[in-house]
């Protein structure tokens, strides 16, 4: 299945930020997953050379990656904005009025659940839990600053919220 | 004295860094010579942030809620330099019940310790039950006294804890894997993020006893990428733990081997079931297969494999210090021990809560949560998510037990435990359910995959005032079939939320499809704003109104267009005389 490692290979070039973890996982089974979750943590998304790339290293087929990384909600095949939005929609969201808050933000930044702001500040996204169910209705942002949680939000403070973001650039 | 700052998620989301902030600069400001050190979830997620200011004996605390950075100075004044505590600003005995009125065993650490110094899990009896199972019980002993304790997979299903160890442990081969189920996929729980942010060493020494008893050598913690910060604990907990020796070769001296890592799941709701979590950790699609051959035989690259929930390992170390019998005897006679519960919803205290099993449900959502926000009516709590049902309010006394939960028609579950008000539209739940499940169906069986996809459009269009006679019959027929159709637990249990709900509410079916009425005036296409005659003219309402719907002159009576009315709600939110209505 698994052929060997594709250092020295000439697409190492390509993606060197991605050659120390296809050193240590491309030849351990399993790994798939892995993989993915480091490339997309250092690209943002998974291109398709990404994984073709991938594909070269580990022997597994390309469209068995796509596979994979279409079957699980964490992988995304475009690339996101500066800041990502993660709606919350979970239970206790919902029973608190998250559509009402999704609906604010869709109106304010004029984009719908899974695009992204021309501008390219803001991608939205809705996500199943966060797990602050206390403080619902709750959104994450995930920037390059890390991951700010923003709990309790009305339509107007999550509004507030996003100007907010947005003067920072 | 030190200070204690509760950071779990819940208490991060507040603002617990931005009071950590403050303290640094006040304590230096003022010249105090104090120790700040923070803890993992409290559980009274409704009061973060939280601080604990500790007497010099480590023993006495004032507990502080709800620390906004602007309340330090005064905490840091006159309590930390001047001995005296700030009275208006700590918690309340009404509030302190929360806790007392709990009994913790799964969340005995969570709130109290620094999950990140090994040194504070010790000093309260960390690793002891590791040491008393490698050096002097043997694997039946092990065994046998998680049987005589009685624990159940907390996990959902409830399956005896014993069984699966006993069962993994009687396969032959000498490669064994343990595995922690931590793939919080409910929508609406979050005990296993707390129990992982606030006790991570808990968790790993359950599964270091837990592989002894069963025989193996490695263990895998398959933990949701959502939740950074669990991961980032417990992976400096490991650390910690094989620096110790506890973790490693020859742990305690005794010859025994274990070492485990992580594996960040990737968000995939069936990666609960065990068959599918197995074809994740192995890189594929976490797509179930048949059984048997069940894990305990062939799971993990086809070796014998044992999986648990988070809670039920956190369980263990007590277990085994405590004695099989003390958890026994607490609970009932079928289901032992205690329960973490997350509360939530339109509830007023919200929060994580253990309580022996078989404590009515009133007294853990009245008695414990303090009953419904604005006091208004209560009409259902939702146990088990997308897998479990709805509970009326007739049905509260019902005892909190795997047994009388089925009764109802839903699960125990993990925990997730959402409180339903008089302004929630049962058929939108079962239709917000429905929509996760039919979104998260691997698509190998046509009945999950397909069923749960007619069953929301039969749903959506009932909310949507479009329902036909024989939508609910037509509902009936499909949930039966999609049960029997299934393979896995996803699709067997998909239509509970709808058939619970139809069982207990099947009246607010019939309103929505034949008299086009949302009760709970939460269907948008189903009702309508209107102003009361006790309107002052103000105009407020008329300058929000995105569509121009609303006329009346300047202090006179003023009506909604229905015709031009998008029913967004802005003019409820903005009348300050509760002169709006929905019908």
């Amino acid at each position: 299945m698994s052929k060997n490692c594709c250092c020295g290979n000439s697409k190492k070039d390509q993606f060197p930020e991605l050659a120390p973890t296809m050193e240590k996982y491309a030849n351990t089974p399993g790994s798939l997953i892995t993989i993915l979750q480091k490339a997309q943590e250092i690209y943002g998304y998974l291109s398709i050379d990404v994984i073709n790339y991938i594909s070269d290293c580990t022997g597994i087929k390309p469209a068995k990656i796509y596979g994979v990384a279409t079957f699980y909600a964490q992988f995304r095949l475009q690339p996101i904005g500066k800041n990502l939005i993660m709606l919350c929609q979970g239970t206790a969201c919902h029973v608190n009025g998250s559509e009402m808050i999704e609906e604010s933000v869709c109106e304010h930044l004029e984009i719908h659940d899974g695009e992204t702001t021309p501008d390219g500040i803001f991608t939205l996204n809705n996500v199943a839990c966060l797990g602050c169910c206390s403080l619902a209705p709750v959104m994450m942002v995930r920037s390059s600053e890390g991951d700010e949680t923003y709990g309790n939000l009305t339509k107007d403070k999550v509004k507030k919220i996003l100007d907010e973001i947005r003067a920072r650039g | 004295m030190k200070v204690v700052i509760g950071q779990g998620s819940c208490g991060i989301a507040t603002g617990a860094k931005k009071t950590e902030a403050e303290f640094r600069k006040q304590l230096a400001n003022h010249d105090v010579d104090a120790q700040l050190d923070f803890t993992g979830c409290v559980g009274t997620c409704y009061l973060e942030p939280i601080v604990d200011v500790y007497e010099d004996n480590g023993k006495d605390f004032t507990r502080y809620i709800m620390v906004q950075p602007e309340k330090v100075e005064k905490i840091v004044e006159e309590h930390l330099k001047g001995g005296k505590p700030v009275k208006e600003y700590a918690i309340s005995d009404e509030d302190k019940q929360f806790i007392s009125k709990q009994k913790r065993v799964v969340l005995r650490n969570c709130g109290l310790i620094n999950p990140e110094n090994i040194d504070e899990y010790l000093a309260v009896g960390g690793y002891e039950a590791t040491k008393k199972v490698v050096t002097t019980m043997s694997q039946e002993e092990v065994i046998e006294e998680i049987k005589a304790s009685g624990l159940r997979g907390r996990g959902g299903a409830g399956f005896p804890t014993w069984f699966k160890w006993n069962a993994a442990k009687s396969n032959p081969g000498t490669e064994k894997y343990i595995v922690c189920n931590a793939d919080e996929g409910d929508p609406g729980a979050f005990m296993d993020r707390s129990v992982l942010e606030g006790d991570p060493h808990a968790v790993i020494e359950g599964m270091i006893i837990g592989g002894y008893a069963m025989g193996a050598s490695e263990g895998i913690i398959y933990c949701r990428a959502e939740y950074p910060l669990a991961i980032k604990r417990l992976e400096l907990a490991m650390e910690q733990a094989r620096e110790r020796g506890y973790l490693g070769d020859d742990i305690f001296g005794s010859g025994f081997h274990f070492d485990m890592r992580i594996k960040a799941g990737a968000g995939a709701f069936v990666c609960g079931e065990e068959t599918a979590l197995i074809a994740s950790l192995e890189g594929e699609r976490g797509m179930p297969r048949l059984k048997p051959p069940f894990p305990a035989q062939k799971g993990y690259w086809q070796k014998p494999t044992n999986i648990n929930n988070v809670e039920t390992f956190a369980n263990v170390p007590w277990i085994i210090v405590n004695g099989g019998k003390a958890f026994g005897s607490m609970g009932t006679e079928k289901s032992n021990g205690t329960k973490v519960f997350a509360l939530a919803g339109k509830i007023k205290k919200g929060g994580l809560v253990e309580v022996p099993m078989g404590l009515p449900l009133k007294d853990v959502i009245f008695g414990i949560g303090g009953g419904i926000k604005k006091d208004k009516k209560f009409k259902a709590v939702q146990m088990g998510g997308p897998s479990g049902g709805c509970i009326p309010d007739k049905l509260i006394d019902t005892p909190v037990t795997y047994e009388d939960i089925n009764k109802t028609g839903a699960i125990v579950g993990s925990g997730g435990m959402i409180v339903m008000d008089e302004d929630t539209c049962m058929v939108d739940m079962a239709r917000y359910f429905l929509d996760f499940t039919r979104k998260e169906s691997c698509g190998k069986c046509n009945y999950c995959r397909v069923g749960t996809k007619r069953m929301l459009e039969i749903l959506e269009r009932i909310t949507q005032g479009k329902g036909r006679d024989g939508d609910i019959e037509l509902l009936e027929e499909l949930a039966v079939k999609i049960k029997d159709g299934s393979m896995c637990g996803l699709g067997q249990t998909a239509p509970n939320p709808v058939l619970t709900t139809l069982k207990y509410f099947r009246n607010e079916y019939e309103d929505h499809i034949y008299n086009h009425k949302c009760t709970a005036g939460s269907c948008k296409a189903l009702i309508h704003f209107i102003i009361r005659d006790n309107c002052t003219g103000c105009t407020a309402c008329a300058r929000k109104c995105p569509v121009g719907a609303i006329s009346g002159e300047l202090k006179g009576q003023h009506v909604i267009d229905q015709e031009k009315c998008i029913k967004c709600g802005k003019c409820e939110e903005t009348c300050r005389f509760d002169a709006i209505y929905r019908e």
